[in-house]
């Protein structure tokens, strides 16, 4: 007689034992979004957002909340950008103050542990906390509001100009175990207000690990927010980040990611234009190579008039990797005079390489601007010789039509060690993906290039 | 300098160039002319080394060096230059930045050091002068957005900065007025010297007055069928290339 065995929920024992963290209301929401998530489950190949990957493998490797790490501190000293007066660390999801720097935050600001932050800033965080976040839809976000213990708080106050940027740096994973983290921020940008955050996933470990981040950000009412997500994990580790936005009248946001590390990388970005004449830019570069999945999704809301949004998305793909670009701009009823604008370019080094890409355009206003536009190719031949008959080998002509193509997103960063730190790391990866495509073509013993 | 023998170029599967010999001695400026479809443009791409041109017989070499066993950028490196007809636009590379680096990868070929970017800046300005390039191309990408007339000058240009031993230049005069025309002419005739040659291919008389050739060579169905003095063109411009085919 056969018996039907029921498949453990995802994560259920660690949502079961999650211990409580704040007062009445965090608690509720958190119980909220545990069972949501149960209700969800992780999605599958079946629902449209997650058509093209498949993270399944994410429940089946049975991740368990992990716990403080040492050796954090030497992950920090590797890193390429660590040039921030201000930084805040987040261990395995934990804020980490002997790591952190504060003390030159100016007068005004505001940063530190969120866990602190519910009691300490009680008033900031209750009435912020969750509500851009929504995830009634969306299994990951609900499991990292489930599961959420602390991460990072950033309250900026009307009118404060933040002069330099604001480093948050997510360390995630242990050495020999399987763990999972649900890293979280909340960014508070009051009016006039004006901030550069840059938010760095790294990996403590080269074993696999779960980093299931959400980040709130709230761009007050003629605030401007220049926002950086750099993701740099293990090349086995997965990584579900969401960066939702909230932006009110006249604020002004850009967000600019850069993924370059993980196995299986699933980056959203949400953006409510709430607040007429709002601008909000969207821009990403990212590199998949050998085997790995990079996937961006992105969304657009204008839901007042007079906003403009602006997304560049450019992705090089090498190995046998696979992406995924999925733009979604929606304009409500009464977005009256929105201008939107949306193009994703991808580079394909290797017939192996494989995108996935689609714009999705909702557009229930009637008078409006919106442009999209996809491409996707190899490196332009005739632009490769035109430069090798100025002198330049193959190899050189080829770096720098790959700069050119990198260049239109990394030359946006306005954090100039930052972008100087991003082009080295990135290049230096592709070294060893264009190390292949050569040797590939030698051996395939084609004339000589 | 330049001495090609029997050559032919094969494009698409077809053969354009059915046996071409040619000599250009040092210092000298030869003009290619023909009727469309002469072949004249494949001998400059076969020349620059262009990949979708296949040489299926002859020779060439150049400063006694066999110029068809080099890559193209080996060719542009011992002093090779090509000015194209249809010249490409490459957005995002920056315009100063890769002719320096065209110009040092030269120079360290040729055991010279490097220039630095106020050397190269200095190098710039002077050789800008003559074709009235502005300044702001600099920051621009590489032809890019520059009109047919702007991406002809920049062709010289090149020229001007890397100094080749052999210029070829392919229909530079294709798609310009009278005025960017002179430019162009005017950039050609600063670089001529007993060092130099310049091999310059042409569907129209008009450029040859300004830039006066020493030899005319006119091609026909992949074949040089005569070659004369500068009067040739002359004689081309005033009866057509009918009564060459004819002959």
């Amino acid at each position: 007689m056969t018996q039907l065995i029921e498949k453990a929920p995802p994560f259920g024992t660690v949502l079961e034992k999650r211990p409580p963290v704040g007062p009445r209301w965090f608690e509720d929401l958190r119980g909220r979004a545990a069972a949501r998530f149960a209700q969800l489950g992780v999605p599958t190949v079946r629902d449209e957002e997650w058509r093209f990957t498949n993270v399944s493998p994410i429940a089946a490797a049975e991740f368990a909340l992990a716990g403080p790490i040492s050796g954090a501190a030497d992950r920090l000293a590797e890193l390429a950008y660590a040039d921030a007066s201000v930084r805040l660390v987040i261990v395995n999801g934990r804020f980490d103050g002997t790591l952190s720097r504060t003390k030159l935050l100016p007068a005004g600001a505001r940063a530190g542990s969120l866990a602190a932050a519910l009691t300490e800033h009680a008033d900031v965080v209750q009435r912020y906390f969750g509500q851009v976040a929504d995830f009634s839809q969306r299994a990951f976000a609900a499991l990292n509001t489930a599961l959420v213990q602390d991460g990072a708080f950033l309250h900026i106050a009307d009118g404060t100009i933040v002069e330099e940027p604001i480093h948050i740096v997510y360390v995630t994973g242990a050495d020999g175990s399987r763990v999972m983290a649900h890293p979280r921020a909340l960014v508070v940008a009051g009016a006039g207000s004006q901030v550069r955050i840059v938010e760095s996933y790294i990996g403590a470990t080269s074993d696999a690990y779960f980093t299931n981040a959400v980040s709130e950000i709230f761009v007050g009412e003629n605030a401007s927010v220049d926002h950086y997500k750099v993701q740099q994990e293990s090349f086995d580790a997965f990584h579900v980040g969401s960066v939702h936005v909230h932006t009110a009248r006249s604020a002004s946001f850009a967000s600019h990611s850069f993924s370059l590390g993980g196995r299986l990388v699933r980056n959203d970005a949400f953006a409510i234009l709430d607040g007429e004449g709002g601008d909000c830019t969207l821009n990403g570069l990212y590199l998949s190579d050998r085997d790995r999945l990079v996937d961006n999704h992105t969304t657009i809301d204008h839901a007042k008039a007079h906003c403009g949004s602006h997304e560049v998305y450019k992705g090089i793909l090498g190995g046998t990797s696979r992406a995924v670009f999925n733009g979604k701009i929606i304009v409500r009823q009464d977005a009256q005079k929105t201008d939107a604008k949306q193009t994703n370019r991808a580079l394909l080094l290797t017939d192996g390489a494989t995108i996935n890409t689609k714009p999705q355009l909702e557009i229930f206003a009637d008078d409006v601007k919106c442009t999209h536009g996809a491409a996707i190719g190899q490196l332009d031949d005739d632009a490769i010789f035109y430069l090798r008959t100025r002198g330049l080998n193959y190899a050189e002509s080829r770096d720098m039509l790959i700069h050119a193509f990198a260049g239109e997103i990394l030359n946006r960063v306005r954090i100039e060690p930052l972008r100087d730190a991003l082009e080295a790391e990135l290049f230096e990866q592709l070294a060893r993906d264009l190390a292949e495509v050569d040797a590939r073509n030698s051996t395939a013993s084609q004339a000589p290039r | 300098m330049l001495e090609i023998k029997n050559l032919h170029v094969k494009a698409e599967g077809k053969e354009i160039l059915k046996g071409i010999d040619l000599t250009v001695n040092t210092g000298e400026v030869h003009a290619i002319m023909g009727p469309n479809g002469s072949g004249k443009s494949t001998l400059a791409r076969a020349l620059s080394g262009h990949p979708e041109y296949e040489v299926t017989a002859g020779t060439v070499t150049f400063d006694g060096k066999d110029l068809l066993d080099m890559d193209p950028d080996e060719r542009a490196r011992e002093g090779v230059f090509m000015a194209f007809q249809y010249p490409v636009e490459i957005a995002g590379v920056n315009n100063a930045y890769f002719l320096k680096a065209a110009l040092n990868a030269k120079r360290k070929h040729l055991g010279l050091s490097e220039l630095d970017a106020m050397e190269f800046m200095a190098l710039v300005k002077g050789k800008s002068k003559v074709l009235e390039m502005d300044q702001s191309f600099l920051s621009r990408g590489v032809n890019e957005g520059f009109s047919g007339g702007e991406k002809k000058r920049n062709e010289i240009f090149q020229m001007a900065l890397l100094e080749p031993r052999l210029a070829i230049l392919d229909e530079t005069d294709s798609g310009l007025d009278i005025d960017a025309l002179k430019l162009v002419a005017a950039g050609v005739n600063a670089m001529r010297s007993p060092d130099r040659s310049f091999v310059v291919v042409t569907h129209y008389q008009r450029l040859l007055n300004y830039i006066v050739p020493d030899v005319v060579h006119v091609l026909s169905n992949g074949r040089i069928v005569k070659s004369g003095g500068k009067e040739l063109a002359l004689e081309l411009e005033a009866r057509g290339y009918g009564w060459i085919e004819a002959a």
